[in-house]
């Protein structure tokens, strides 16, 4: 297997500790990240999915548990130069391309303020030329380096989202449902743009989406996350032709295919949290069932999987 | 067939600072009883804007409909006054939104938003409207109705809200329902319940849905019949199988390829290249044309009429005029053609005419 890029271990992401209104948004969550894949995370809203990505990359400091990138623990303490250049190595596409773009600040701007910050330009005129070659490496022009975010589309504003976040040269990228707000003939222009550029620059992406087509499109592995917890991960194929927890199989069984005869024959299965009955002295953790497959289950569900 | 409504050459502008935007430039279609409708097509495209134009929703001080009609039961709709128009929004016509957030009002309980139609149209008193009330919102599958009428929107999830929603337009069992992307906003599962919902209840009350949308699979789960729409006009319309299986428009062509399925593990996803086009100034000829691969000179100069494919399909592209020369669709949509009888590659055809 490849070289682990990221591991994380037991994250805990709680808010309002210790008040009546605990939420535990991630509970106890872990799993690993290779270099040059991409990791689909998929769950319903509220299931913790973002805030696991936002906890990653330290915009939330985490409860409990590590992230461990490249042998160093992020969230331990570290100097402001530590974490400046751990910053350059982590960047974040966000959902929303309206609201994650400064509506004050020109283009050029928006995208060099990572080069301001990480001192990686010398003079104004490499400062220029730097954000000219990243707008065209996201397939649009130079000349829209002197306009204002208002001025594009949602398209093409993902599109500067995704070059501000090249723009410090990151080795991995957390894409938080970068394509949600999008038409769909404009998705497959922004996932087709991402794929290319992993494969030009060996990046490592962290995708974090709902549309499940989309994400077994782009993924190598794919997290299933419900209720704050990681309940199976697998090689994108086997998790979607052979899932095991049945939360995950209801997930899948209500996606709608455009496909007249198969949504004729669908039948959507839906997931009781009870139905496991687990029994008090139960341990339910995750378990290897195939190689790199893993499923939270007890060991009875354990030994009734099919190997 | 019944037909419950006809929108006939409908021709609409917006009236902007940036100038004229011309955003319907010549739709007709009819929706017959008892059946679903899907519009389908890119932000823009005017899927919103016809169904708005249908509700008269539409702002009066810059929207200009400049001609056709949308009849109604046998009436205009563009034509009668705005107090008749009010006897038929959430009597005969009901519209259910895409944000069931800000489709409810939030200082109000849900039991006087569910009664508001009926003490309005149906002149109920208010004890029956109030059990008629309960009555639907046991319908759409909330449990503890009677409790629940006197809670306000904030304690309801998003799937509940449009569950609200959908009741209050239920409410007097409209003849035509019309549905902008109501599930949009929710999560895959919770979309299925709602789907399930809305498909029970059209068998239940016989009412006919206009259900607008941009995913293809809801479109495949709930339509009759499918139009695409692009650039302000419909460019395609025919049943769910012939749109699905034996598409002929390149836009449809395009929209069905790039999605990804989730069999095959193709290794590039087809995009359509470029951008929908401005209506501010739209282009000459087929507004496709210049995002299309099938283009041919005569896309640049003249509007495509509509084509006839069978009795129930219509396409707007010079690719079915009879000059015109054969292309072959890509690969994912001759894939689909293979299993529609009556497409050149249906697979039964020995290979077809080709």
């Amino acid at each position: 297997m490849a070289e682990k890029l990221l591991e994380i271990k037991n994250l805990k992401q709680y808010f309002n500790v210790g008040k009546k209104n605990e939420v535990r948004a991630v509970d106890d969550i872990t799993f690993d990240i290779y270099k040059g894949e991409t990791l689909g995370i998929v769950g319903e809203s509220g299931c913790g999915k973002s805030t696991t990505g936002r906890t990653i990359i330290r915009l939330y400091d985490a409860t409990g548990g590590e992230v461990i990138y490249d042998g160093i623990d992020v969230h331990a303490k570290k100097t402001k130069t530590e974490l400046k250049a751990f910053n350059r190595k982590m960047q974040m596409i966000f959902q929303d391309p309206y609201a994650s773009l400064n509506p004050r600040m020109k283009v050029l701007d928006i995208i060099a303020e990572g080069l301001d910050i990480h001192g990686l330009v010398k003079n104004t005129k490499e400062r220029t030329a730097r954000v000219h070659e990243l707008l065209e490496t996201v397939g649009l022009n130079r000349e829209h380096a002197n306009r204002y975010p208002h001025e594009f589309s949602g398209g093409q504003r993902q599109r500067l989202g995704i070059a501000r976040a090249l723009a410090v040269e990151p080795e991995f990228i957390i894409a938080d449902e970068p394509i949600s707000a999008l038409d769909v003939s404009i998705q497959a222009q922004v996932v087709n743009l991402l794929k290319e550029l992993q494969e030009e620059r060996g990046l490592t992406y962290l995708f974090i989406a709902h549309d499940l087509s989309m994400v077994k499109y782009i993924s190598d592995r794919i997290g299933v996350m419900h209720f704050g917890k990681l309940v199976e991960i697998g090689p994108a194929e086997t998790l979607y032709t052979a899932p095991l927890h049945p939360y995950t199989q209801s997930l899948l069984s209500a996606i709608p295919l455009p496909d007249p005869d198969y949504e004729r024959n669908r039948v959507r299965k839906s997931y009781n949290p009870t139905s496991h009955n687990y029994r008090e002295d139960e341990e339910v953790t995750m378990r290897e069932v195939t190689p790199g497959h893993f499923v939270l289950c007890s060991q009875r569900e354990f030994d009734s999987f099919p190997k | 067939m019944e037909k419950i409504v006809e929108v006939k050459n409908l021709e609409l502008s917006f009236h902007t600072f940036a100038g004229e935007v011309k955003a319907i430039q010549g739709v007709n279609f009819e929706v017959f009883k008892g059946e679903t409708l899907a519009i389908v097509g890119e932000s823009g495209s005017g899927k919103s804007v016809t169904t708005k134009s249908i509700m008269r929703l539409l702002p009066k001080s810059s929207t200009e409909y400049k001609k056709g009609e949308i009849l109604f039961g046998g009436k205009d709709l563009l034509k009668i006054s705005e107090s008749e128009m009010q006897k038929v929004r959430g009597k005969d016509i009901s519209m259910i939104f895409q944000d069931p957030m800000t489709s409810l009002n939030p200082t109000m309980t849900i039991g006087k938003q569910i009664m508001e139609p009926l003490l309005k149209h149906q002149k109920l008193s208010k004890s029956d409207a109030w059990n008629k009330s309960i009555e639907l919102l046991a319908l759409v599958g909330m449990p503890q109705p009677e409790m629940r009428m006197k809670q306000y929107p904030h304690q309801f999830s998003g799937g509940q809200r449009q569950r609200i929603v959908i009741a209050v337009a239920l409410a007097c069992n409209p003849k035509l329902l019309i549905a902008d992307e109501p599930t949009t906003a929710l999560d895959v599962t919770i979309q299925a319940q709602i789907l399930e919902l809305m498909k029970d209840l059209q068998k239940k009350i016989d009412t006919s849905i206009i259900f607008i949308t941009h995913d293809l699979g809801v479109v495949a789960n709930v339509a009759d019949r499918v139009a695409v729409m692009y650039g302000g006009r419909i460019v395609e319309v025919g049943t769910v199988d012939e749109i699905f299986y034996n598409p002929q428009h390149p836009y449809t062509w395009g929209l069905l390829s790039s999605m990804p399925s989730l069999d095959a593990g193709e290794e590039k996803l087809y995009a359509i290249p470029g951008t929908p086009p401005d209506l501010l100034a739209p282009p000459k000829g087929d507004a496709f044309a210049l995002r299309s691969e099938y283009a041919m000179k005569i896309d640049m100069e003249q509007v495509p009429p509509l084509f006839k494919v069978s009795d129930t399909h219509y396409a707007a592209t010079w690719l079915l005029h009879p000059d015109a020369p054969q292309v072959d669709p890509p690969a994912a949509v001759i894939e689909r053609m293979k299993r529609f009888p009556g497409s050149r590659y249906h697979v039964g055809i020995a290979g077809g005419d080709r």
